[in-house]
Formats: C-alpha cells, sequence, structure tokens
C-alpha cells in the first residue's frame, strides 16, 4: 500500500463523517477571523439565534482596516471605524479572545498565528481570507475560506469539503546569494500559472525548503494562492519544533513531548503518492519581478517586459497589452531600468522580522533615493517590537524610510496608505492586479531585498551584484547603533 | 435558507477575459460596506465607471445590449484572488443568476454555491461558440438543473455538475442544520482531542 502525504494523515484525522459522493464532513481546530470577512457570518448567527460552539477554538483579530499611523488618534475613515467596532461588539457578544487595535498581539492575522502559537503542527485551521495557507508551513492544514463557509465553522466548528488534488512541489538545488523565498515562489507561480494549481493542494519539499528558515518558508506558502491552488504544506521538521516551542499559546512544557510525538507521526511518508509532481532546479535562479497584473506575470531582474507579439493565443496577447497599458510599459524595456516611486515592505507575505533584517542589510549605511517615497509596516506588533529591541528601526528611519504600525496596510489599500494614481510601487506584497494598491497604482512584487534596493537607487537592481552584510552583521551592527 | 432554484432563463453577456480576480469583481473600498445590499452598484467598480463617474463605453456589460443579462460567459480562472464572498454578493445584486466559464477560482465557486450564483463549468471551445454567439446577436439561455442542461435557439448543451451542488440549488437547505445531525461525531471527536491541541495563553510575550 502506498504512503500517505502530511495532507492525507491530517484530512484523515479529521474526517467526521464522509458522504458516498466525497463530500466530507472535517473538524476544524482552530478558526481565525478579522474585521472584514467576518460581520455578515455573526449577523448571520444572530438571525437564527446561535451560538460560537468552541470560542476557546476561534480568535479574531483587527487587521485590514488599521491606520498604520498613530494608534491614539481617532480613526478618520468612517466606515473603517464602523466595521472595527463591529467587530469589537462580535468578539465581546460571543465570547471570543480579541486581540484590538491596542493590543501588544495585534497584528496580520496570517503572522500573529504562527508567532502566537495559534498554529501548531497537525492542525486544522480556517480563515475567512485566502493567505491561510501561510499556516501551512508549520504543517498545519490551513485554508482560506468565504464567509458562509465562516458562519458554519462558527456555528459546528467543521466544514464540508471536497477532498483536493494533491500537487508535489520540489525545489532542488542551492539558492544564489540574495536570492529568496519571495523569488522562489514567484517562479513557481510563473511557471504553474495562476490558475495551475486550482483543485489541488501543493506541498513544498525538497532541500531549498529545508534549507529555509520558518518565516520563509511562510512566504512560499503564502502565496500558493496566487497559483490557484487550495493551499500549501510543509511537512514540519526540528526547524519548526523549535520556532513553535516557548510560544504564548503553544503546548506546554508538560504536553510537549505528547505533542512532538504526534507532529512527528504526520510528515509525509517517503512513498506517499501524488497527482502531479513539479520540480524545479534553483541553482541559477535569479532574483524575480513581476511586470504585469497578476502574479503569474513574472520575468527575472536581467530580463526584459515581455511583448504581445511573443505569445500566439489571441486571447494572451489581447492580456499582455492590457497589462502593459495599465503597468504603463512598452514591451522589451529592460527590468532595471524601471524607475519607482514607492517602496513599501510589509504584508502577510513579508512582514516578519527575517524579511524585516533582510531589508535591513540592503539599508545599512545607504539611504532612500530623494524621489522615492518608502514605507515599512511590520507585520504585527511582536515583529515591531522585536526589530526595536534589536535596534533595526533606526536603521530603515535613518535612510529615510517611515517605520509604521502594524497591519495589511498598502497590501490591500483599505486604509489611508495607497498608491496615487499612476505611482509605480515596489512592492513586498502577494498581489499586483489592476488597483490593488490604490486607484491606478502600478505594483511590481518583489523580495524584501529587491525593495530595499529599489528604495535606495530608485530603480530595480540585481541584488545579487550587492555585497551585502549577513543577518547577524546586520542584527550586530543594529545593536550598536 | 434560500429558495430552490430549477431554472435560470436570462440573456447572456460575454466577458473576454481570463483571470478575472475578485479585487476587480469588488474592489477592497467597498468591503468596508455591512452588509450585502446595494453592493451590485459596484461590481466591476473601476471597469464599470471614469473616476468622473461616467460609465466607460469599454467594458462590455455596460453596453446597452447586455445592460439586462443576467449570465456571464467568461474567460478562464474566473474568480481568482481574495476570497471575498462580497463578490458573489455583488454580482448577484447587480443581477448577475449565472456565470458560465472553463474553470473557476476555488474559493469563489464555494462562495458562489453556498449563495446560489450557479456556476457552469463547460471546456473551453463551447464557451467561446457561446460567447461569439452572444455578440452576434441576443443570446437568451434556459439553464435547466434538473436536466442538467443549456438550452438556446434549437440547441441542447450538457452540463455537469457537483450531486451537492445541484441539491443545494434544487431543495435550497440550511447546510448549518444538516451539519448539526452528526453532533454526535463532533462531540466524539472533541472529547478525544487532545490538551496540547487546544490554545491555552501559557506565557506572556516570548523571549
Amino acid at each position: 500500500m502506498a504512503g500517505k502525504s502530511i495532507f492525507d494523515k491530517i484530512w484523515e484525522l479529521h474526517t467526521l463523517y464522509e458522504r458516498e459522493d466525497g463530500e466530507t464532513l472535517i473538524y476544524i481546530d482552530r478558526h481565525l477571523t478579522h474585521e472584514v470577512t467576518s460581520f455578515m457570518a455573526f449577523e448571520g448567527l444572530r438571525e437564527k439565534n446561535r451560538r460560537v460552539r468552541r470560542p476557546d477554538l476561534t480568535f479574531a483579530v483587527i487587521d485590514h482596516n488599521v491606520p498604520t499611523t498613530d494608534r491614539l488618534k481617532p480613526i478618520r475613515d468612517e466606515s473603517s471605524a464602523k466595521q472595527i467596532a463591529a467587530l469589537e461588539k462580535n468578539a465581546r457578544d460571543f465570547g471570543l479572545t480579541l486581540f484590538d487595535l491596542y493590543s501588544p498581539y495585534q497584528g496580520i492575522v496570517h503572522v500573529i498565528g504562527p508567532e502566537l502559537g495559534l498554529t501548531i503542527p497537525g492542525i486544522t485551521l480556517v480563515c475567512g481570507d485566502s493567505h491561510t495557507s501561510t499556516h501551512g508551513a508549520l504543517g498545519a492544514l490551513a485554508l482560506g475560506i468565504g464567509t458562509s463557509e465562516g458562519e458554519h465553522v462558527l456555528a459546528t466548528q467543521t466544514l464540508w469539503l471536497r477532498k483536493p488534488k494533491k500537487m508535489l512541489i520540489s525545489l532542488e538545488g542551492k539558492l544564489s546569494e540574495n536570492v529568496t523565498a519571495k523569488d522562489v515562489i514567484l517562479w513557481v507561480i510563473r511557471n504553474i500559472g495562476t490558475g495551475g494549481g486550482i483543485g489541488h493542494i501543493i506541498e513544498y519539499d525538497g532541500p531549498v525548503v529545508r534549507e529555509m528558515h520558518v518565516e520563509e518558508r511562510m512566504t512560499l506558502c503564502n502565496m500558493a494562492i496566487e497559483g490557484g491552488a487550495r493551499t500549501a504544506i510543509i511537512s514540519p521538521d526540528e526547524k519548526v519544533f523549535d520556532y513553535v516551542k516557548g510560544r504564548p499559546y503553544a503546548p506546554s512544557d508538560d504536553e510537549w513531548g505528547q505533542a512532538l510525538e504526534y507532529w512527528r507521526s504526520i510528515v509525509s511518508d517517503l512513498d506517499a503518492e501524488y497527482h502531479k509532481i513539479v520540480r524545479f532546479h534553483l541553482d541559477k535562479l535569479e532574483p524575480q519581478v513581476t511586470w504585469g497584473t497578476n502574479p503569474a506575470m513574472t520575468v527575472g531582474v536581467t530580463e526584459e517586459v515581455p511583448g504581445p507579439r511573443e505569445f500566439d493565443d489571441p486571447e494572451e496577447k489581447q492580456a499582455i497589452e492590457r497589462a502593459l497599458n495599465y503597468m504603463g510599459l512598452q514591451p522589451g524595456i529592460k527590468i532595471t531600468d524601471i524607475d519607482v516611486d514607492v517602496v513599501f515592505i510589509g504584508s502577510c507575505t513579508n512582514g516578519r522580522l527575517t524579511d524585516l533584517v533582510d531589508a535591513a542589510r540592503v539599508v545599512l549605511g545607504r539611504r532612500v533615493a530623494h524621489n522615492v517615497r518608502a514605507i515599512v509596516v511590520p507585520g504585527s506588533q511582536l515583529v515591531k517590537r522585536s526589530a526595536e529591541r534589536l535596534g533595526l528601526h533606526r536603521i530603515f528611519i535613518d535612510a529615510g524610510f517611515e517605520w509604521r504600525n502594524p497591519g495589511c496596510s498598502m497590501c490591500i489599500a483599505m486604509n489611508e496608505d495607497r498608491l496615487r494614481p499612476g505611482e509605480r510601487c515596489a512592492s513586498t506584497s502577494n498581489r499586483n492586479f489592476e488597483n490593488r494598491q490604490g486607484p491606478g497604482g502600478r505594483t511590481h512584487l518583489v523580495s524584501p531585498i529587491m525593495a530595499a534596493a529599489a528604495a535606495v537607487y530608485g530603480r530595480f537592481i540585481d541584488v545579487r551584484e550587492l555585497d551585502l552584510p549577513s543577518r547577524e552583521e546586520v542584527l550586530e551592527h543594529a545593536r550598536a547603533y | 435558507m434560500l429558495e430552490p432554484i430549477r431554472i435560470i432563463y436570462g440573456k447572456a453577456a460575454p466577458l473576454k477575459l481570463e483571470n478575472v480576480d475578485t479585487d476587480q469583481i469588488i474592489p477592497a473600498e467597498f468591503l468596508k460596506i455591512l452588509g450585502k445590499k446595494g453592493l451590485g452598484g459596484y461590481c466591476f467598480y473601476r471597469w464599470r465607471y471614469n473616476e468622473d463617474g461616467s460609465l466607460r463605453e469599454d467594458f462590455v456589460l455596460n453596453n446597452p445590449r447586455y445592460r439586462d443579462a443576467s449570465i456571464i460567459i467568461a474567460g478562464k480562472n474566473f474568480g481568482i484572488g481574495s476570497s471575498r464572498e462580497n463578490a458573489v454578493w455583488a454580482l448577484q445584486d447587480f443581477g448577475i443568476k449565472c456565470i458560465i466559464a472553463p474553470s473557476f477560482g476555488d474559493i469563489f465557486y464555494v462562495n458562489s454555491m453556498k449563495n446560489m450564483l450557479l456556476c457552469i463549468k463547460l471546456p473551453e471551445e463551447q464557451v467561446k461558440i457561446l460567447q461569439e454567439l452572444a455578440e452576434k446577436e441576443d443570446l437568451i439561455l434556459r439553464i435547466d438543473l434538473e436536466e442538467n442542461t443549456i438550452k438556446f435557439k434549437n440547441r441542447i448543451l450538457g452540463f455537469e455538475i457537483d450531486r451537492v451542488v445541484r441539491e443545494r440549488f434544487l431543495q435550497g437547505l440550511d447546510e448549518i442544520e444538516i451539519t448539526l445531525k452528526h453532533i454526535d461525531k463532533i462531540k466524539k471527536y472533541e472529547e478525544s482531542m487532545p490538551s496540547f491541541m487546544i490554545p491555552n495563553p501559557r506565557r506572556f510575550i516570548p523571549d
């Protein structure tokens, strides 16, 4: 009999009932929720006089709407304030733990889940947000869901699902200096396409994954949805167990042995079977930059912006033309000749401490170009405080970056942080869709190192050519600052 | 609970674009609206309106011929991206009852089903034929969920659909009600849950 993948094992352990047509009732161990997608779910409960079945497994946080400027000032946007107030009331009425605007644990839902130890290996986790796949980096089966499904989980702590197919993406070789998880995931999406993962759960493995820090694996899992996948997952290893240990909600010391035993039992078997296996050799991978209006429209930093002539399919030609037009780019121009107006470092993709340290490696001893507006938005209060304790914030502030409070910020532009029409942004976020960072805004998705370099040079450069201090060296500098 | 639907009858509009993401169906700034009513006004907002609020002539759904369309025939990967269910609510409030495309974003597909916005997957060639027909002349479709057929002019197209989607449309069930029939299984799982799986605030700030 063939072996099982981590996904098979978690799925089986959480299956309560399976209909003959494959619809399966799955128990949900963790439900994270935020102010934007939860309102109608709570309204639905009220209408039917239902309660939240397991308030102790349900956690709420305010992240999408929050201003990243002074938290003590009232929120200017009336509808944002109303949406935030609604979640505060719902958390109160239904007895949920809420990390509100003033909580020392507030932050982007996909940053705080892992860092608080709410996300642990082997659990099922859902959140009304497509980037929930992030939590798969710890070996959790993490699904982004809609509001109706959210209401169903609130009421029953379960979800009806149809088992997705399994795609193994093996990341092989060794990454070049200053090439990061973000470049890897952009390369993967560029190759499988925006719909390549539809109906599938992606499992990442291979030497490149094993080499990565857990936070870098989160970047990898975070953007699986941009390749259409239902979610992504990575079998946990010692790095993950070390990461989880000691976090506020993590298993206690007494429970640790039992937890480890379970976590070691759910990793993928060597002979696990997959519907699809894709291998990428990454020795020669260069930093990646999106040029268009979906994350598959990506090229390497030494390449040129493609043109419609390179494509045969008339619809593809049309899509390329439309994207070039929106982005204000000519076919054939070099990526390194593109100037940027704004740099955004943050988001659930790249707003963690490792990302900020990486960006600081470039920023240390340099200055933001005079015509560039650059902001750093740490992913959470904990990330922000850790960075400040290490002295990293001074590196950014001295170089001319704005150092903000945590939230989704310019990744989704629901607060005041947004591009003006026509502005071009090097962004560490996850979506370069039309108008995503503000009406008429033009987004290029890149890694934190590439974004920091764009801030300094005012354009994209090949960061492999920079001689940068190591992470340890930059932290040493920061401490001595 | 939603009313059962067996027949969808309406005019089809061709939206010849691939990878239509939910950010385009409803931009993030309108996700702050609490509730579903009126979201149709913001459906495809940046594609429908110029900055001064006038209608954009280059957007197919603004064409007077398609103003009364209730079926969209779209390119592949419709509804990819953000999980926002508001995209479904906006389409419905805008008057859309069915989307036909070669493929859909997974989360959008499930969200649509839960709200009884019908998503039909058809092979790309068939979708293209329907798009061309809808461009040439008024294309009125009669979609029958009991027969799994799309009828127009003198033609019939069959389509496949998950049994659970079909049941939902034909019976209009309250899913939570159905799930709670399995309450004994839910309780049994909860009783066997080891304590380390349950999050307790055991420590304060990590080192």
